[in-house]
């Protein structure tokens, strides 16, 4: 078909698609030595004046990392990783903790600035199609390399009982919470990416929401990574006490850089009786260009437990970055009528790789699993879900449907969807629907018989592929998902 | 710490008893004087001594565990068993009375004294392996080993190290058979002596032809068996071959196969396989559709209860364009007894207007039972409709309520859901005898069910 | 005025169009009618464009310019419009969406600004309202779950909407009972006017009880056999096509 042939052209052609986040911020870090040792581990632990027994979990977990070996499962085609020759702790320069926003180095305020992430306690205007007036607030924790350099919004918060705040601020705030919850979900052996980020990571965010407390604002963590030949290892901890309710967004940019750099991170999740966590990511790591050359190997192990009867946990995922994709955020439904739902949509361009999916382990009673995954694959872009449904024997009821769509966008590239289903409990019921198609020739005639560019109908016919995903997304959110929609296969959909 | 992608390897350790047991056969194989059949086994055994018996940390393997294997110390099935061994009734899809064409195997070796090729038409060629080695020395020695993939599959190695018997067809260009072709392989421990046997098949269908082939496997039981089937199936440009299996043998036995077929411009292959025998059984179908306009049907049955463990794993690779494959499959598993099902369809680059869709459904009976699915879409064109469902659950409460009010019993109204559940996957045999003798087999079964301890 | 001369076109290189002469003043409505296999769908897919179809002798001149010089989405903005015999779904876009990418796209080409989503919504309403209809089903995806007589109505709305000079419907009949063919005839005929030309291609009579033709055509074997007034379609439904060559009923 011509027109296919046409907009692959226009995709390779736009081989140096511009990515609007691939600015470096010029600011003074302090590194440690390239390399991951004890006394790595040790010194950042010390940075972050850690306890003890946080000292000695991240070196049981470096003892067992040395044993493991990285998962050659996934369709991913990359050269040998040097885990040695990243920098493990960098962190820009400060002369004083800074007590409050005013004190946050300028330049690191005009990067998220440039970002577009609000650093201003203050509401911002809503340059947002359909909502009228005022958005709501964002609380944000942004995460530049190694550190947590600002928080918005944690006294307004704090007065709910809200906690929120970098994870090294919370092992002094509230060590009982962090001790008895971070590797509760995804233990310190789990997996090699998982233990190397439980030996070496640096900060992320936590989250404690009391009982009863419905979080009045979106909760944010902007991840940078600005600093070369660094790894990020964020850890993140959101913990959804009894009856409470908290929305959550995770943004990721970095700079264009030639080279790869590494980014594994560690998200866990505890929401317990009649708590919701609804957790929003929209990666938009670098790439890469469109030779493949440079981007993020982001390696990242998200989890979420619900503990609780009636608990939920909702991941909505949008993936558009990274040179390479490994990640499966999941649910483990251990508490009675537990509802565990998966949202996502990956676009893979040029030569990019995704080997993502969900896993949703259901344990208790009545126990219900929603998956929804969207794949579109351009360029020479390799794209694979790979998912999990496990239904235990005690999970009498469970309740699963999956549905997971590819589209592909050319002929240089793939779309492959690797379901794992088990059930070992006939009252439960698995359906798993899955289907590989191309934008049909009769669709695009329709749109342009009347009066639709060739490119706008495959835009319209691509959003309306991914509605179902985007719609769970925050409304301040969504938005930015649309766009990057357009922008990650900009000349294949216009 | 660079990282090595390699994919774990088997149990080498295992595979021990089994070499051992090669190179005891090896003098004794017919067709030792071929140059190629000796190179196809020295390359299978060295290949099984690498890979080594499958484990469940391989991807291909995760859910079948061949574990059970050891426990046994099998002997390799004797001449002497297998000519001497007393077989009663043999299975038939034919009306009572009826012959045809057929040839029978026991242990993998052919028994020509039960065996017929009355009236098949002039250039058919059906015989047994052992035999064609050397009557047709250069049509079998050209095509052994070309399908099957001894590299990749330890089982098809060890298979091809030891070949020496199983059926050999071959339709010549243009010949349509209107009688379909039975093959039964009665597996029997001889004296109660646990028997390993590799029996290897054949099939030719040239340009044109047209066949249709239904295999029974049976076996009386007494003590484990183990067979280890290999079949190779060229279906040539425009030819049609169906191929039929029905697998009954006994809860002692082990059943292993790998089916590799080929499938040329504009030719259909139509496999369907029915399972109820067997302690553990894995079917593997491989289908290449490597011409243009190429399709196949690869779907089957499997009714598994007790301890059984039968594993149903599929490959279509569409290598062409315009190929179209269907596969459905329906499980009904009961008691103790686990299914796996793990259907993979490939679209190759250019494999353009592919049409590929696979179901699995499966039905769980008891508390116990368990299924695990791993349908797979592996796609590399972008103007192709492929799609797969899998489905797991029991039987629908209200059909079940509204076929109770009604009057009908509450196991027979299972009986009839069960029925009409599997008969989804049995209308897609075309070939109306076939269709009905299977539909027979599974609603015994189900009746045997009924029968049984409820 | 559109003017077909000659007009040949062939799919998958079986010629199909062998040599279509019409001619089709502003304000007319023309009906072609034809049976099974006869081109009338071929003709209505060359004329909008579709891929596939090649011409491969004659012209089509629309208000002077070449249409078949043009891509399928310049022939819309040009004012040609297909109420598609299988409206074609698409999911997850809301028909509202849709028309308003499609109104804007068409006014960009005219050199016209975007209408906004209130001013959008508004001419919408407007529209629905002078069909009879709610706008219920804009908010659904584009043809998704739609009964035949909604995409009917759908295709009927979006041609409302969009304004054409030159509509062709093609086999809006097919699909619909004998109440749903009201209801889309009387949306068709609403939209009648001086300026705008119509081509209704239709296998059967009854159609044209409702939409009242100025001219009709039979089609048969890739031509135009005959033409005449609105009685050669009472003709046809008395004595089918058989003296056309073809044996079948109208």
């Amino acid at each position: 078909m011509a027109a296919t042939h046409e907009t692959v052209e226009q995709v390779r052609a736009l081989a140096e698609q511009k990515y609007k986040y691939g600015f470096t911020t010029d600011i003074d870090a302090e590194t440690a030595p390239k390399g991951l040792n004890e006394d790595i581990i040790r010194f950042i632990s010390a940075k972050k004046e850690e306890p003890e027994w946080l000292l000695q979990w991240r070196l049981r977990a470096f003892e067992a990392w040395k044993t493991m070996q990285e998962p050659h499962w996934p369709k991913l085609d990359y050269g040998p990783i040097d885990y040695q020759d990243a920098y493990y702790y960098a962190a820009p320069k400060l002369k004083n903790k800074p007590k409050s926003l005013d004190e946050v180095d300028p330049e690191l305020l005009r990067t998220y600035e440039k970002l577009g992430i609000p650093l201003k306690e203050q509401a911002i205007l809503a340059g947002v199609e359909g909502t009228e007036g005022q958005a709501p607030a964002i609380a944000v924790d942004a995460v530049f390399d190694s550190v947590s350099v600002a928080t918005t919004y944690k006294a307004k918060l704090e007065e709910m009982g809200i906690i929120f705040c970098a994870i090294s601020e919370a092992v002094h705030k509230c060590p009982e919470l962090v001790q008895k919850y971070l590797g509760s979900v995804v233990p310190y052996t789990d997996n090699f990416f998982a233990t190397l980020n439980s030996a070496a990571f640096t900060d992320g965010s936590f989250v404690y929401i009391p009982k009863g407390v419905r979080c009045p604002m979106e909760l944010s963590t902007y991840f940078r990574i600005n600093q070369a030949n660094t790894g990020q290892f964020e850890r993140t901890l959101i913990i959804a006490d009894e009856g409470s309710y908290v929305s959550y967004l995770e943004g990721c940019t970095a700079p264009q850089r030639d080279e790869n750099q590494l980014h594994a991170a560690v998200v866990e999740l505890v929401a317990l009786d009649n708590a919701t966590i609804k957790y929003s990511t929209v990666q938009n790591w670098y790439p890469g260009d469109a030779n493949g050359v440079g981007g993020i190997y982001n390696f990242v192990t998200k989890r979420g437990a619900c503990r609780g009867v009636n608990s939920k946990i909702s991941w909505t995922q949008v993936e558009t970055g990274s040179a390479i994709t490994w990640k499966y955020p999941s649910c483990i439904l251990q508490g009675d009528n537990s509802v565990g739902e998966f949202y996502s949509v990956a676009i893979t361009n040029n030569r990019q790789q995704a080997d993502t999916g969900t896993k949703m382990i259901h344990i208790g009673k009545n126990t219900r699993s929603t998956i929804v995954s969207k794949g579109i694959s351009a360029g020479r872009a390799q794209q694979t879900y790979r998912g999990l449904v496990k239904i235990l024997p005690r999970a009498e009821g469970a309740r699963n449907h999956t549905q997971c769509d590819s589209l592909l966008i050319g002929d240089q590239c793939g779309a492959h969807t690797v379901p794992y289903i088990e059930s070992r409990n006939r009252s439960a019921r698995v359906e798993h629907e899955a289907t590989t198609a191309k934008i049909s020739e009769d669709q695009l005639f329709y749109c342009r018989q009347r009066g639709l560019s060739e490119e706008d109908a495959v835009s319209l016919i691509v959003n309306g592929f991914c509605k179902e995903v985007l719609k769970e997304l925050p409304m301040e959110f969504a938005v930015e998902a649309q766009k990057l929609v357009g922008i990650s296969l900009e000349g294949s959909v216009g | 710490m660079a990282t090595t992608h390699s994919t774990p390897t088997g149990d080498t350790a295992a595979a021990r008893p089994y070499l051992d047991q090669i190179d005891r056969l090896k003098g004794e194989l017919p067709g030792a004087a071929l140059s190629r059949v000796r190179e196809l086994r020295r390359d299978g055994r060295e290949r099984f001594a690498a890979l080594g018996v499958p484990t469940v940390r391989q991807e291909a393997w995760k859910y079948t565990s061949l574990r059970p294997l050891e426990k046994v110390a099998f002997e390799p099935a004797t001449a002497a068993a297998a000519a001497g061994t007393h077989i009663d009734v043999l299975p038939t899809v034919r009306p009572a009375g009826q012959t045809g064409p057929r040839l029978v195997f026991v242990n993998g070796r052919l028994r020509a004294d039960l065996s017929s090729t009355d009236g098949l038409p002039d250039g058919v060629v059906l015989t047994g392996l052992a035999d064609a080695l050397s009557s047709h020395a250069d049509f079998v020695g050209e095509r052994l080993g070309r399908l099957a993939n001894a590299d990749e599959h330890p089982l098809v190695a060890l298979n091809t190290a030891v070949l020496a018997d199983g059926p050999v067809l071959h339709i010549p260009r243009g010949v349509v058979l209107d009688d379909p072709i039975e093959l039964v392989f009665v597996s029997a421990a001889a004296d109660g002596r646990a028997t390993v046997f590799h029996p290897r098949t054949l099939i030719v269908a040239d340009p044109l032809s047209k066949a249709v082939v239904i295999e029974h496997h049976v076996g009386p039981g007494g003590a484990p068996t183990f067979a280890n089937h290999t079949a190779e199936v060229f279906v040539g440009e425009g030819a049609t071959l169906r191929h039929y299996k029905v697998q009954r043998e006994q809860t002692d036995a082990f059943h292993v196969s790998h089916a590799a077929a080929t499938v040329c411009r504009d030719a259909c292959y139509d496999n369907f396989i029915l399972t109820s025998g067997a302690r553990l059984s894995r079917n593997e179908v491989h289908a290449v559709l490597d011409g243009t306009g190429a399709s196949c049907h690869v779907s089957g049955a499997y009714l598994v209860t007790g301890e059984q463990h039968c594993d149903t794993t599929t490959l279509i690779d569409h290598a062409r364009p315009y190929g179209t494959s269907r596969e459905v499959y329906k499980g009904a598993i009961d008691e103790r007894a686990r299914a796996v099902f793990q259907g993979k369809i490939i679209v190759r680059p250019g494999a353009q207007k592919t049409d590929g869709h696979q179901l699995n459904r499966a039905l769980l009976l008891s508390d116990t039972a368990e299924i695990d699915s791993k349908p797979e879409l592996e796609i590399y064109a972008d103007d192709v409709k492929c799609s797969h469902g899998a489905t797991a659950g029991e039987l629908d409460d209200e059909a079940l309520f509204y076929l109770r009010s009604r009057g009908i019993p509450k196991e027979e109204a299972r009986g009839l859901l069960i029925a009409s559940f599997l008969a989804e996957a049995i209308d897609e045999i075309p070939e109306e005898p076939v269709r009905d003798a299977f539909a027979a087999i599974a609603t015994g079964w189900l009746a045997a069910r009924r029968g049984g301890a409820r | 005025m559109i003017e077909i001369r000659n007009l040949h076109a062939t799919v998958d290189g079986k010629e199909i169009l062998k040599g279509i002469d019409l001619t089709i003043g502003p304000g007319e409505v023309h009906a072609i009618m034809g049976p099974n296999g006869s081109g009338k769908s071929t003709l209505s897919y060359v004329l909008a464009g579709r891929d596939g179809y090649e011409v491969t002798k004659g012209s089509v001149s629309f208000y002077g310019e070449d249409l078949l010089a043009m891509e399928p989405e310049e022939r819309a903005a040009a004012g040609l419009f297909l109420a598609f015999q299988y409206p074609v779904e698409i999911p997850g876009v809301a028909n509202m969406t849709f028309l308003k990418s499609a109104l804007n796209a068409m006014r960009k080409h005219r050199g016209e600004g975007d209408l906004d989503a209130m001013q959008f919504l508004k001419l919408v309403r407007e529209k629905t309202r002078s069909l009879n209809m709610t706008d219920e089903m804009l908010k659904r995806a584009v043809n998704v779950g739609f009964s035949g007589g909604e995409k009917k109505r759908n295709e009927t709305l979006q041609m409302a909407v969009l304004e054409p000079k030159f509509a062709i419907l093609d086999e809006t009949d097919s699909g619909l009972d004998i109440d749903a063919l009201k209801i889309v005839a009387d949306g068709v005929n609403a939209l009648r006017s001086p300026e705008r030309s119509m081509l209704v291609i239709t296998h059967y009579q009854r159609l044209l009880n409702y939409i009242v033709p100025d001219h009709v055509h039979v089609l048969a074997h890739g031509r135009i056999q005959r033409s005449g007034g609105k009685e050669l379609a009472l003709e046809l439904e008395q004595k089918g096509y058989k003296d056309f060559g073809v044996e079948e009923a109208a």
